[in-house]
């Protein structure tokens, strides 16, 4: 080796880092929808496949347009749109026509993400603003839901959402399997556990959100003298509980503050489907709480080590 | 896994690190003399010692060349016998010179003959035998270990905390102090116990280093007053305050000195070196380094005469490529190099070398607030709100989120998935507040 050393890096410490990275915890959210995303297209054919890819693939395109506007460095490779295209596609349902994924896509892509500053400055879940823009514009589109091929020989019929049907007449296996009308990704729980296993397995998220959100739903729900079984099994619960409420900007840090807001989900998500004039309350539950993870943040904090006291 | 693992776990703080510890077997080897080494006056956490030689002098092995201005302090003795061929400040490719002592070896290595050991027989003579010792916290602080060991609360001092940890991936050297020198790493504790009037001892060792583990425990079964204390492998276990956590249960309040809660603090190597000098009295001249790295070939543990350059330890080690950084110290708090002409100082325990593939900067991409930051850091701080107080240069918030507790571990920036330089701007801040609080006062 020579003395000439003009060449030698020189940085701040740590000189190592983890090999996880952003890309990397996208990928594993995108992993741990495929399931999911399997299930659908067994239940619903390969329409839902369709919706699917026209709304992620919208999703990347606009924030692909965005970067190339505002002629910043692209950001489509952290897959993040990805992601947020498949949450807003599974909570359409396979029959939309292509035009409502699109304008999703910009509800969630470009207003809720892009305009407050990108990855990691939304205020919200995009796909939960996508999905509830489209729900109040469109309202009779988002709730026309296909009965299941694989029940019906006949692909037109549409049947409400099991939430809506008030004689409880679809067993506890076909909620369970997802053999029943509803969104394209939330009615295979069975999907849905399988993914949670995996974010869990990868830490890429922790289990107290989703725990206390279908725990408290589930003792509200008895408390109510309704199915618990069936409230958690139902609607857009599961989905919401798994990967929208553990987006990382849009919930809480500490675990103190994860356990309020994953009660908080769950109150708000039981009074709306109890009393509310809506069957289902878990987007907009989401949005709240959403809103209120600053004021969390703020409230359950850790004290540093030795920051009690002060000499 | 027992409950308070679980607990630990749960609560995070701290995080595995690959350790990399190939060399924890390698015994040490001793470096080839150099034609001639380079002796920084500052070696050490205060002021910079007065050279007290000149050019054309001849030293021996142990002849002080550097004289401690000042208690907070520490002098410098020469590793090497031979000619004094330099006196006063050098430039390297750092922005300000140093002033150094150079000499060249005439290869004989003879020792000082006036060395000989000091008579201690009470806590004065001890802290006198210490500040003649050129002993400073070997573990990388360079604090000068005779000002450390007298606190002014000394009698309320019940535990002398060894620390064995060496978190760091890579090193390997406290693991072989361990293993080779484990007679003089109890001398120097009983020393200290006796001295100054401590009524015990617990040497903290991480589970990485089982031979370690169980020398020590075998050594200390005899005596009441020495037991071994066994961390979790967990990154930062060797930080002062979260050591004394995990190993008393005591918290060092905010602003406040370890020795506030009980305890005393000294690395097993800086130990281990005050029982080598009161047998021999000769003061520290050679320091035990790992190297390693992707880029050396043969990585090993070498003992090194205080002040030979960089370059030279490298070569003996042989380079598997070109090195593209240079680190002193472990991967996590190490310093990046600038110059491999500067020398080895004395509170170095690595030299670490990587390759062009691993010296490569990560590519910092926008802030997710996935909270890892927060979770993993070891003294419950929240980097990401630090760094975001930062940027707007706002005083009050950073004294509220208390970004002076930082340790600089690392861990903020290690664990980041968006490759954020987060330590960095802790450090930042934590200068930042500190600097407005001294203008507040005048």
């Amino acid at each position: 080796m020579d003395n000439q050393t003009s060449h030698l890096v020189v940085s701040p410490v740590p000189h190592i880092r983890s090999a996880l990275t952003t890309q990397r915890i996208m990928l594993n959210v995108i992993i741990a929808l495929l399931p999911a995303l399997i299930a659908s297209t067994v239940i619903f054919g390969l329409r839902s496949l369709l919706v699917v890819a026209v709304t992620t693939a919208s999703c990347v395109l606009f924030e692909y347009l965005w970067c190339r506007i505002r002629k910043t460095a692209s950001t489509i490779g952290d897959l993040s749109a990805v992601v947020t295209g498949l949450l807003l596609a599974f909570n359409l349902p396979p029959t939309v026509p292509l035009y409502l994924p699109v304008i999703g896509a910009i509800a969630a892509i470009i207003v809720t993400k892009e305009l407050f500053g990108g990855i990691g400055c939304n205020f919200a879940n995009p796909a939960i603003v996508g999905r509830i823009t489209l729900a109040v514009s469109f309202p009779a589109r988002m709730t026309s839901y296909l009965y299941p091929k694989l029940l019906m020989d006949c692909d037109a019929l549409t049947s409400a959402t099991p939430l809506a049907v008030s004689d409880q007449r679809l067993s506890l296996l076909d909620l369970f399997l997802g053999t029943h009308g509803g969104v394209i990704g939330e009615t295979c729980a069975l999907a849905l556990l399988l993914g949670l296993i995996w974010l869990l397995a990868t830490r890429t998220i922790e289990i107290t959100i989703p725990l206390t959100y279908v725990g408290t739903v589930a003792v509200f729900s008895a408390i109510c003298g309704e199915n618990v079984l069936y409230q958690i099994l139902s609607g857009g619960l599961l989905l919401g509980a798994v990967f929208m409420a553990t987006d990382y900007t849009t919930s809480p840090f500490f675990r103190r503050g994860k356990i309020v807001f994953g009660v908080g989900l769950g109150v708000i998500t039981c009074l709306i489907r109890f009393w509310g004039n809506m069957n289902e309350g878990v987007s907009y539950s989401i949005l709240i709480m959403n809103l209120l993870v600053p004021y969390i943040n703020r409230v359950f904090r850790r004290t540093p080590m030795g920051g009690g006291t002060r000499k | 896994m027992n409950l308070k693992s679980l607990k630990k776990l749960l609560s995070g703080g701290g995080v595995t690190v690959p350790h990399h510890k190939d060399t924890a077997n390698y015994p040490t080897e001793q470096l080839p003399l150099s034609a001639k080494i380079v002796l920084p006056m500052s070696q050490h956490v205060g002021a910079p010692c007065e050279p007290c030689v000149k050019k054309g002098d001849h030293v021996y092995v142990g002849t002080m060349v550097g004289k401690a201005p000042s208690a907070m302090s520490m002098h410098i003795f020469s590793s090497v016998s031979g000619t004094v061929t330099e006196v006063g400040p050098i430039m390297y490719n750092t922005s300000k010179g140093v002033t150094v002592v150079v000499v060249e070896s005439d290869g004989l290595q003879e020792p000082d003959p006036s060395i000989q050991p000091p008579e201690v027989h009470d806590r004065e003579s001890f802290l006198d035998a210490v500040s003649m010792s050129g002993i400073v916290g070997l573990g990388g602080a360079g604090f000068p270990t005779d000002i450390k060991i007298q606190p002014k609360n000394l009698n309320e001092i019940d535990t002398l905390l060894i620390n064995g940890a060496e978190c760091e991936p890579y090193l390997t050297t406290d693991n072989r102090e361990f293993l080779e020198c484990p007679d003089s790493i109890l001398s120097g504790i009983r020393a200290c116990l006796d001295y100054l009037g401590i009524p015990k001892a617990l040497i903290c060792i991480e589970d990485n280093k089982p031979a370690a583990i169980d020398l020590m425990t075998r050594k200390t079964a005899e005596d009441d007053r020495i037991s071994v204390c066994v961390l979790e492998s967990r990154y930062p276990q060797g930080a002062q305050n979260v050591l004394i956590y995990n190993a008393t249960g005591r918290v060092v309040a905010r602003g406040a000195r370890h020795t506030t809660v009980g305890v005393m603090m000294l690395n097993v190597t800086t130990v281990s070196s005050v029982g080598k000098y009161l047998k021999t009295g000769m003061p520290l001249v050679t320091k035990r380094l790992t190297v390693a790295g992707d880029a050396i070939r043969s990585p090993k543990n070498l003992e090194v005469p205080i002040g030979t350059p960089i370059l030279d330890v490298i070569d003996f080690c042989g380079v598997r490529e070109e090195p593209q950084k240079i680190i002193v110290g472990g991967p996590m708090m190490g310093t990046a190099q600038m110059d491999v002409n500067y020398p080895i100082t004395r509170q170095n325990n690595g030299l670490l070398a990587f390759g062009a593939k691993a010296s490569e900067k990560p590519n910092a991409t926008a802030c997710i607030r996935c909270g890892r930051c927060i979770n993993s850091c070891p003294m419950g701080l929240s980097p990401l709100a630090i760094r975001d107080a930062y940027v707007q240069f706002d005083a009050d918030r950073l004294d509220e989120l208390m970004a002076d507790l930082c340790i600089g571990c690392g861990t903020c920036s290690y664990v980041c998935p968006a490759k954020r330089p987060l330590t960095q701007s802790v450090t930042l801040a934590k200068n930042f507040l500190k600097s407005k609080r001294n203008r507040g006062k005048n």
